[in-house]
């Protein structure tokens, strides 16, 4: 593992050497921040964390009446209940985390230097379990999803404060190349739908900006009946351009992750939230 | 990098055109049934959305709930005198502009090239 990414790492430099400028994330936050600025020139930049309810003021009367019964709360309910479950060997969840794991959501995903890999939430719980002799839970939905919400909503109000170490630039490139490359069938990139076309209407669907995307996950969606972690979306984006979708948890999505993430800095977490 | 207002301009600009054109006779429409029918399949492929799904993205004349992604797709005589060039368009979008989102339907085999020549057909008919 740790030779593999050398190698990306001295590829990334290669072709850094031969772009003659690779942008440092800072420069990069800077010019997403101001892309949609410009963009949006009505929408104060902490309306962001709402999706695509920040730009349509149609859709966003009748999100705010379904958010005030949220279609989310039992299973924040479920995911307390869980998180304070002791496992087998009496310990619990909050053993494994920074501040017993309340209000953390924040910091994730994060760069782990020693494993030389992105971290998310639902990845810092499943390797609580195995640390704690429990299986993995399923990645997408269920009890994780239940149990990275409550994580969540313990955070709500504190800001997204993701850190690029110099060992991570590799990893966050990476989330950035999958960002903006075309792919699939229908050759579309992220960016194509969530940056140069937010706003605009894809039948009758309004594509919400990237600025903001990970704030309010996981995500209550009516399509899903239930909760869902951002990666399960990912997927589903993937295979709307007919692209195959990556393993949730890969590294592909959580370098996607943890690139989308580093955007937000700055914004509110408010999750979990709710989506049609 | 396609900009916004680009669009907007060009999409005002077929808007007007279009006001001066739906007027004038469509020459040669109703006088081959057959070439009619092709006009048909044309508009079937385009409007479903496991084949051209166009109105993801183009408002077309006879559609609901049309996208606003691109440019509508009306006065297509007008912006296209040279109907191979429409073809080209349609085929591989990325020709004109590599950073487009619309997908390249030829190139990407997405559909083949007997549904492209009737897509053409249909919309040069706009
Ligand atoms: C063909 C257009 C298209 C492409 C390409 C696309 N998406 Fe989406 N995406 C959508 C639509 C439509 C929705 C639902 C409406 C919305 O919230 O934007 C959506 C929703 C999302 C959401 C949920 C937003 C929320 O507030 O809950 C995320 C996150 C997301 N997309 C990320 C991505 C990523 C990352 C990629 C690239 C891997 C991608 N999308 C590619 C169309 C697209
Ligand atoms: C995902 C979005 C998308 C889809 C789907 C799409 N287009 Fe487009 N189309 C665009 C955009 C955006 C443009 C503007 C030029 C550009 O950026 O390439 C465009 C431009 C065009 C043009 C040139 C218009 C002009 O006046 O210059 C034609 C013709 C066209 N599209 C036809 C089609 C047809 C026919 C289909 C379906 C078979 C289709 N498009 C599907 C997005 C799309």
């Amino acid at each position: 593992m740790k030779k593999l990414l050398t190698i990306v790492a001295t590829l990334g430099m290669i072709s850094a050497a031969s772009v003659a400028v690779q942008a440092s994330p800072q420069q990069d936050l800077k010019e997403f921040r101001a892309y949609y600025k410009e963009r949006f020139p009505d929408v104060p930049f902490n309306d962001y964390v709402n999706g695509v309810y920040a730009i349509d003021q149609a859709s966003r009367e009748q999100w705010e009446s379904i958010e005030e019964f949220p279609p989310y709360e039992l299973n924040i309910d479920n995911g307390k209940k869980l998180f304070n479950t002791p496992f087998k060997n009496g310990k619990t969840y909050a053993s494994c985390f920074p501040n017993h794991g309340m209000g953390i959501k924040q910091n994730y995903p994060y760069y782990d230097t020693k494993a030389g890999k992105v971290v998310t939430l639902e990845g810092a719980i499943n390797s609580c379990r195995k640390a704690n002799g429990e299986k993995p839970l399923k990645w997408k939905k269920g009890p994780i999803a239940d149990i990275s919400a409550y994580m969540a909503y313990t955070s709500r109000g504190k800001k997204i404060n993701i850190k690029v170490p110099t060992e991570g630039v590799a990893a966050y490139e990476h989330g950035k190349e999958h960002f903006y490359a075309k792919r699939g069938q229908l050759n579309m990139s992220c960016a194509d739908c969530h940056q140069y076309n937010a706003g605009n209407r894809v039948r009758a669907d309004i594509l919400s900006p990237a600025l903001g995307h990970p704030t309010h996950f996981p995500v209550y969606r009516s399509k899903w009946g239930g909760l869902g972690t951002i990666q399960r979306r990912y997927g589903g984006c993937n295979k709307q351009v007919r692209a195959k979708p990556y393993k949730a948890q890969s590294a592909e999505y959580s370098d996607l992750e943890y690139f989308e993430t580093y955007m937000s800095n700055g914004l509110e977490s408010n999750g979990p939230g709710a989506r049609k | 990098m396609r900009t916004l207002p680009s669009i907007l301009t060009t999409a005002g600009t077929v808007l007007a055109l279009a006001g001066s054109l739906t007027l004038l006779p469509t020459s040669g429409m109703a006088a081959d049934a057959k070439a009619e029918s092709v006009v048909d399949q044309g508009k079937a492929i385009a409007f479903n959305r496991k084949k051209g799904n166009c109105l993801a993205c183009h408002q077309i004349e006879g559609g609901s709930l049309a996208g606003n992604i691109g440019p509508p797709l009306i006065a297509m005589k007008a912006r296209f005198p040279d109907k191979a060039k429409l073809r080209a368009q349609i085929w591989d979008s990325t020709k004109a502009n590599p950073n487009s989102i619309m997908p390249p339907f030829g190139r990407q085999q997405i559909l083949s090239e007997s549904e492209i020549d009737k897509v053409v057909e249909f919309v040069y008919t706009l």
